[in-house]
């Protein structure tokens, strides 16, 4: 069945209600409900008119990422459940967003901050974290992220009643987060008429948890997951989950599809989202897109849902942007022409 | 010129899980060319198709980014340290 949003992109009133309260009684009241940008400059000609690719633009959360929902979930939990009580100090490993996340909800609930992450994230992202009052602390950047979840439990260890950890690698909240918003955000959002949904897989919570939404609404809602193609790689924010600490909320079961994604690729994506959408994303988002890309190709009709977990605005600084300026428009054409539907599509 | 080079963990295995390992060169280039003799595949990990440093990969001489000196050409000496470090942390 052909997907029956307006033509125009411009969703109807009934879904018009998912747009940010105008008034809020604190912060943590604006997380969610985040937009839908139909992606139709940079894929334009390149589909069958059927297929509509739509990117959530997570970015737009208080503290600017997708973090925001299940750090206010797994804080909200802790606190019913006791575990989070005053006198406690909150801590865990992050390499950032979920770091910015955490420390802007304690904030708000006036709880002490700490946060384990490896040396080499974003300058930027360590300085926000220090700007709501949090405070970092640094593990050896050789180890990657698995060096900051070793570094963690250390910490933790060394004085176990001085902390809680909302350990979002293996609780069940940060999932359950996704399965209570964005996933029902989704389904509204496209009037019931999402066919695949697509995201990184960081912690999984954001693919599995909204996936499960989408699934117990329509079995046959493909639920994608991206991740890097390598062990070493620069998207930042995503797990290669063959080489990784693999998360105990995840459960590849439950997938569909897992897409591969290069580094290149996806850092170039980014320039071409802002350069063509006027969207500045992290590298995230361009991996997503680029796998929204490979499966929109194979579609005789289709709506395709992506998380765009961020804005760009943190990785500034980063090697992300190294050698953009080389990156000219004209070579769009030359990147997306691997993208052209392929002649054997199916629904 | 024989140099240590501290190789991060999504690399180690090329070099048999060695944290660090010995190269000779004397450049930045060179000792790459060595450590793909040495550990095979390691070179393509490094470096993208027109034989740049990849982006996503920082090569630090005696603490310094390479990128900031002379990038694959910057000059080696006996008992320099060479850290390769990956540009992000991954994970979230």
């Amino acid at each position: 069945m052909a997907p029956t949003l307006a033509k125009n992109g411009v969703l109807d009133s009934e879904h018009k209600q998912t747009v940010p309260a105008a008034r809020a009684g604190n912060v943590l009241e604006l997380i969610g409900n985040t937009p839908l940008l139909e992606i139709r400059r940079l894929t334009r000609g390149l589909f069958r008119p059927g297929v509509r690719i739509f990117a959530k633009l997570e970015g737009f959360n208080p503290g600017g990422s997708v973090k925001d929902r299940p750090a206010r979930k797994m804080l909200e939990v802790g606190l019913k459940t006791g575990d989070l009580h005053a006198g406690k100090t909150i801590i865990d490993s992050t390499s950032g967003n979920t770091g910015i996340a955490l420390a802007m909800v304690g904030a708000v609930l006036g709880y002490p901050v700490e946060l384990v992450m490896a040396a080499n994230v974003s300058r930027e992202r360590k300085k926000i974290i220090e700007a709501f009052g949090a405070r970092p602390i640094y593990s050896d950047p050789m180890k990657s992220s698995d060096g900051a979840i070793e570094k963690c439990r250390e910490i933790i260890a060394e004085n176990p009643d001085r902390y809680f950890k909302p350990d979002q690698y293996n609780n069940e909240a940060n999932s359950l987060a996704h399965f209570e918003t964005t996933g029902p955000e989704i389904w509204r959002q496209t009037a019931g008429q999402v066919t695949h949904f697509i995201a990184g897989i960081g912690t999984s919570g954001t693919v599995m948890g909204a996936g499960r939404f989408l699934k117990s609404k329509n079995k046959n809602i493909q639920v994608i997951a991206v991740e890097p193609d390598d062990e070493l790689h620069g998207l930042e924010g995503l797990k290669h989950m063959a080489s990784a600490i693999v998360p105990g909320i995840y459960h590849e079961e439950q997938l569909d599809l897992k897409i591969p994604i290069g580094t290149e690729e996806a850092y170039e994506m980014v320039y071409a989202l802002g350069q063509t959408e006027g969207v500045l994303v992290g590298q995230s988002s361009g991996a997503a897109m680029i796998a929204a890309l490979k499966i929109a190709r194979d579609l005789r009709e289709g709506c395709i849902v992506a998380i765009f977990p961020d804005f760009g605005d943190k990785y500034l600084s980063t090697n992300l942007w190294i050698g953009w300026q080389e990156w000219r428009r004209e070579r769009l054409a030359q990147v997306l022409s691997k993208w052209n539907a392929s002649t054997n599509a199916t629904t | 010129m024989a140099v240590r080079v501290r190789v991060p963990t999504p690399l180690r295995r090329f070099t048999g899980g060695e944290g660090e390992v010995p190269a000779d060169g004397a450049s930045i280039r060179q000792v790459i060319e060595d450590l793909e003799k040495r550990h095979a595949g390691i070179r393509e990990r490094l470096l993208d198709d027109k034989g740049e440093i990849r982006r996503f990969v920082n090569i630090y001489l005696n603490g310094d980014d390479v990128r900031f000196l002379e990038s694959l050409n910057s000059k080696v000496k006996d008992g320099d340290d060479i850290s390769i470090v990956p540009a992000i942390a991954g994970g979230r």
